[in-house]
């Protein structure tokens, strides 16, 4: 029995502290992709920054650009068709700027991974042992006999049992948090510094969700890393996350740390996320609050403010048809709206906050 | 703050929805229904294999109005319970009784009967509606194939049922590719409806959807069964949509139901090891609870429903079993199968050691009732900008690139 | 795995004793009297119905077929008619185990006949095999890797060329070419004009040299599939969530080409491979017949013109086989590739 908790200190957003600089900063990333309908804007004008040890969470519908962030971040667009634009400091350095080989170094090594689908992630023909070992002979020059022992370190941390014999195992002979597991020692196998796991416990069951997220926590407190978790629970961000990223039809439209999103939230966007789900933990059971209407195309955002045509809160008065509202990356808690700071935190006083 | 005392499970432990009516008549009674997959072994001489106990005796029953939520993890029978309940599937043991009737394994006309009496709503809106065929056509066979003509004739009882759903009726010559997600989910339920019937079994409804949308088709599932008086059994694993729209719940593992109460007395009152582990399991909206709860973490993975452990399914997970028990209790779980059984009124539980945790697992926090006038005042405000509902074509091979999984 | 593979065999005997048995009801119904074609120009009814007897035409279907399912089996002798092997048992001839008959047109035994001639069918049907494995895959990797460019629309478009070529003409052209006219600058033709030698006779260098261009046109033949195949599997593979992984985990793209996406690959490649290999090696017949090459394919166009049909069922029989045997290969490499694939 443990408690997967994060620290509840009260931090600000350079969150690895006073001057240090973030280990991760992502400033006006935009991940296009031309296609026969038009152009797909995946990400758009994407900003944050993420501090050392830190656990930022990434929220949004499917489609809004979660994923394809993640993979911007680990330079997977290269030699694809996509147009990304913009600066990924890691450490300092622009990950779109570098060379294919300097940025293969740094994948798996300082960046790695974890994907949704486990069993898909997994090459089907090669043991689970020999794509571990692959993982860390590419940046490692050890034998493999070295890297094996490695491997079996790796599966034994991350929990999976008897891992001298399951080493030699196929990833279509483990179970789906096994195979999870070993994601995540392929990812950690390296001492990455920043991990990225996108929807890592959406394929597998609650049980097996809470062993999993468990596990991340107790890793990243023993390694340090920084992770990155996306998700469209907000259950599993509340758990994990010290910040929190909200994503709209490619953009940021919120950002802050998880208690201001949580309790604060400012976006429309945000309001009706918390609004229209249905709380285990509560004694109350009215109807819920949906957001009306569908997620918006990337290829035919709409105008304005992508959120215009289901948010309650729109009006001309404010331009939300035709002003693309900004986002006030450097502030600690910038939110994309034309409302005004004062009004929206009235709005969610009154409005808001006595329906949640 | 919340307690599990029992003074407390009465004051909250009424059903809001029912508003202490009472119960409608029995319309599903379930008893000891079983469903093994024969397993045939391959060899130069065929032989049947010990089978897939995918259910393996559950019992329940479920009044008139009533919503039944089953939960679970992956592979525990949820599906196929499902479609053994409504005849889809031939059970292997056990009666189902319908309105008093045993209707277990009944055939042909009386089989076809049923069918416009219980019908089904699938997990995969984009899997189960056929992609060759409109709108008007997938919500109308009900009628072609039951024989039936209503009044108004096909076309327009099914551009009512479209209404009926929220969608425009005049979408009926469109083909689902064109809808989203949620749409789809809709023409699946107005299908289901068409004929109204008593019983829909909806098999994980909103799994594939995202928040937003799963709380649009929620809603219309209430509606749905207010206005015709629908009784549910409605299949999930999130266990908080379970919570908002069951009047009881069943929680199933490994083909069997480890506990079936009211939807309160279950979230208050866990009394299985098993509802336990799954209710502390669920990560909570909400970070300033997260970081102080503690959660029971299970070990170890599902068993195999082929073979599943001797005496109580759970005992290989159980942390009650490892951590409390004495041997000699620990041989009465491996030894002997815990029964159904009521431990209190309503509220049925499969476990030799049933009694709350040692942590609390789930705090009920009591939040004050949302003012109603502000609650009316947000039912009419729509967003003034709303565009009409359909996809617009061009944005669907993209999706198809996608996969089929709406969270990737 | 060994009682998969039993069955398997088994249906495929079954499947070789169904086809027998229409090819000899076929045989039955045809209009030639295969007693009088051997018979000559002087024949008189007596000596057409002694040769009837001797082959043992006279009998029903059903005997005909089960005698020569027993002479695959066991063997036969010759005459079939018992009496007339007791009346002069010196003219008994025995045709030994695999007996697939006696021709009457060519006057030998259907087995030697073909067997002489699955050597040269098989030398060129693998000398071709191997061409067209190694350069569709080849090129279909580069046509992957520079997708769009015109070295990939080259690639596929002079794959289809070919592939949409008649082979005949292809053949032809390749013959005339390479082989009858003087190579510019050489004053002779770049090659011999093919003539089949076993390794047994010239040695493994004129064995290869005499395959050639024979086999040069079966691979253009054929090589489009596999260009396409790979094409389209490398490409289609980028989007595979395991290549993702490989290209997380830092990996170089020759890598993850050569060791996860080829990998993947295998299994189309080996199926379409298997079957093509199975069908080749029971003749070529276009090729073979333009290159003058005695294989399987010659013998069977020959057997056509000459209505010599026990040699084609002779013929029927042996391709069949190599094609059951071919689908049974494939499919236990199956389970070797992909450790999912269990037989039980
Ligand atoms: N037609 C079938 N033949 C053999 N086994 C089956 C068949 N259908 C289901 N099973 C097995 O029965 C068990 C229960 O399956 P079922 O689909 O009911 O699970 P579920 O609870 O609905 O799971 P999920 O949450 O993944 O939908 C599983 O082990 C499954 O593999
Ligand atoms: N290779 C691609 N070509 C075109 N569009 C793409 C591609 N990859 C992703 N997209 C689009 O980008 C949008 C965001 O995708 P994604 O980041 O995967 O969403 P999610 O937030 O669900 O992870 C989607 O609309 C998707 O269709
Ligand atoms: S900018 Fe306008 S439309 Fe967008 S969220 Fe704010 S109020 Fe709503
Ligand atoms: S019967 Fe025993 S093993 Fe089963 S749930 Fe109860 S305590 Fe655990
Ligand atoms: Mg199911
Ligand atoms: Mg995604």
């Amino acid at each position: 029995m443990t408690s997967a908790s994060t620290s509840t200190e009260t931090h600000t957003w350079q969150a690895s502290g006073d001057d240090a600089q973030p280990l991760l900063s992502v400033r006006e990333l935009r991940v296009h992709f031309p296609t026969e309908d038009g152009i797909v804007k995946s990400v758009d004008d994407l900003s944050f920054d993420l501090g050392q040890g830190k656990t930022l969470g990434i929220v949004g519908e499917s489609g809004s650009g979660k994923s394809v962030t993640s993979q911007a971040i680990m330079g997977l667009h290269r030699g694809t068709r996509a147009r990304v634009s913009g600066h990924i400091l890691f450490d300092g350095v622009d990950l779109l700027q570098i060379s294919d080989s300097e940025l293969r170094k740094r994948r798996g090594r300082d960046i790695a991974m974890v994907f949704q689908d486990p069993l898909s992630a997994l090459h089907p023909y090669y043991t689970v042992g020999n794509q571990l070992a692959e993982a860390y002979r590419v940046h490692h020059d050890v034998s493999k006999a070295a890297a094996k022992t490695r491997v079996v370190e790796m599966l034994e941390r991350v929990g999976i049992p008897s891992p001298q014999t399951r080493v030699d195992n196929y990833p279509h002979e483990f179970s789906g948090g096994m195979r999870q597991r070993a994601m995540i020692a392929m990812a950690l196998i390296n001492d990455p510094r920043l991990i990225i796991a996108d929807e890592p416990t959406t394929a597998l069951d609650v049980t097996v969700q809470a062993q999993i997220l468990d596990l991340l926590v107790g890793l990243q407190k023993e390694f340090g890393s920084s992770i990155i978790i996306i998700t469209h629970d907000l259950g599993v961000v509340a758990e994990m996350a010290d910040d929190i990223l909200v994503m709209y039809g490619g953009k940021a439209v919120e950002r802050g740390d998880a208690d201001t999103i949580f309790y604060n939230p400012e976006h429309p966007y945000a309001w009706g996320l918390l609004a229209s789900m249905p709380r285990m933990d509560r004694l109350r059971t009215d109807r819920l609050r949906p957001i009306a209407g569908n997620p918006p195309s990337l290829i035919n955002l709409p105008s304005g403010c992508a959120f215009h045509p289901r948010c309650v809160y729109a009006s001309d008065e404010l331009g939300c048809r035709e002003i693309v509202p900004p986002f006030e990356n450097e502030s600690e808690h910038p939110v994309r709206c034309l409302i005004p700071h004062e009004e929206r935190l009235s709005i969610f006083e009154t409005k808001v906050r006595p329906t949640l | 703050m919340s307690s599990t005392t029992t003074e407390h499970r009465r004051e909250f432990g009424e059903h809001p929805d029912r508003g202490g009516k009472p119960l409608g008549e029995s319309i599903l009674k379930v008893t000891g229904l079983k469903k093994h997959f024969p397993r045939k072994t391959r060899g130069l001489i065929p032989r049947a294999d010990s089978p897939v106990k995918a259910v393996d005796g559950i019992s329940f029953e479920l009044h008139r109005g009533e919503t039944l939520g089953i939960v679970g993890e992956s592979g525990c029978g949820k599906s196929t319970a499902g479609r053994t309940v409504l005849q889809l599937l031939a059970p292997t043991g056990g009666t189902i009784e319908y309105l008093g009737e045993d209707i277990t394994g009944v055939k042909g006309a009386k089989w076809r009967r049923l069918r416009t009496e219980m019908q089904m709503v699938f997990q995969d809106p984009y899997g189960s509606l056929n992609p060759r065929q409109t709108v008007g056509a997938i919500v109308g066979a009900p009628f072609h194939i039951q024989g039936i003509k209503p009044p108004k004739g096909v076309k327009a009882e099914v551009q009512d049922l479209l209404a009926r759903v929220g969608l425009n009726p005049e979408h009926y010559n469109r083909y689902p590719h064109e809808f989203s997600g949620g749409q789809r989910q809709r023409i699946g339920i107005a299908r289901a409806i068409a004929l109204r019937p008593n019983v829909i079994v909806c098999d994980e409804p909103v799994s594939a959807l995202d928040v937003s949308i799963q709380a649009q088709v929620v809603n219309l599932l209430e509606d749905l069964q207010n206005e015709f008086d629908l009784t549910y059994v409605f299949i999930a694993h999130d266990l908080s949509v379970v919570r908002h729209i069951s009047d009881r719940v069943a929680v199933m593992y490994l083909g069997k139901v480890m506990e079936v109460a009211d939807r309160d007395e279950l979230y208050a009152n866990p009394q299985h090891p098993y509802t336990q582990a799954l209710l502390s399991a669920v990560p909570l909206p909400d970070p300033r609870k997260e970081n102080k709860r503690d959660r029971i973490l299970l070990t170890g993975d599902l068993p195999s429903p082929i073979n599943p452990p001797s005496g109580c399914v759970f005992h290989t997970r159980c942390p009650k079993f490892r951590m409390e028990l004495s041997d000699a209790d620990k041989a009465r779980c491996t030894g002997e199968i815990p029964q159904q059984r009521e431990i209190a009124p309503m509220h049925e539980v499969a476990c030799h050691f049933p009694g709350a945790p040692k942590v609390e697992i789930l705090e009920l926090e009591e939040v004050p009732e949302a003012p109603p006038e502000l609650l009316a005042e947000i039912e009419e405000v729509a967003p003034p900008f709303a565009e009409p509902e359909l996809l617009p074509i061009g944005d669907q091979d993209l999706e198809a690139d996608e996969g089929r999984d709406p969270t990737s | 795995m060994f009682a998969y593979v039993v069955r398997r065999l088994f249906s495929g005997v079954v499947m070789l004793l169904v086809m027998s048995f229409v090819t000899i009801l076929l045989f039955f119904s045809a209009p030639v009297d295969p007693a009088r074609q051997m018979c000559g120009k002087s024949c008189t009814p007596e000596r057409i119905e002694q040769t009837r007897k001797a082959l043992g035409y006279d009998k029903p279907p059903t005997t005909q077929w089960a005698a020569f399912v027993k002479g695959v089996v066991v063997g036969r002798d010759y005459p079939a008619d018992e009496q007339m092997r007791k009346e002069a048992p010196q003219n008994v001839v025995h045709c030994s185990a695999p007996c697939l008959g006696y021709s009457t047109v060519s006057q030998q035994m259907v087995a030697s006949a073909v067997g002489s001639h699955v050597p040269v069918s098989a030398s060129l049907a693998l000398c071709a095999f191997v061409m067209w494995i190694i350069a569709g895959v080849v090129l279909g990797v580069i046509a992957a890797l520079f997708k769009g460019t015109v070295l990939d629309r080259t690639i596929v478009g002079a794959s289809l060329l070919f592939y949409a070529f008649p082979t005949f003409a292809l053949a032809l052209g390749i013959y005339t070419f390479f082989a009858l006219t003087p190579f510019p600058g050489l004053g002779h033709p770049l090659f011999p004009i093919p003539n089949y030698t076993p390794i047994s006779q010239g040695g493994v260098w004129t064995w290869f040299v005499n395959l050639l261009l024979p086999a040069f046109t079966l691979a253009l033949v054929f090589i489009a599939g596999y260009v396409r195949i790979t094409r389209s599997f490398v490409l289609e593979s980028g989007q595979e969530d395991y290549i993702r992984t490989a290209k997380a985990k830092g990996l170089e793209s020759r890598r993850i080409l050569l060791k996860h996406t080829m990998r993947a690959a295998l299994t189309p490649i080996v199926t379409i491979a298997g079957l093509d290999l199975g069908g080749l090696l029971g003749g070529a017949i276009i090729t073979e017949k333009i290159f003058n090459y005695p294989g399987l394919g010659k013998l069977a166009f020959d057997s056509t013109v000459n209505y010599d049909l026990p040699i084609i069922v002779g013929i029927v029989l042996v391709a069949a086989s190599f094609v059951i045997v071919a689908n049974l290969v494939v499919d236990i490499l199956y389970a070797v590739i992909d450790p999912r694939v269990k037989y039980s």
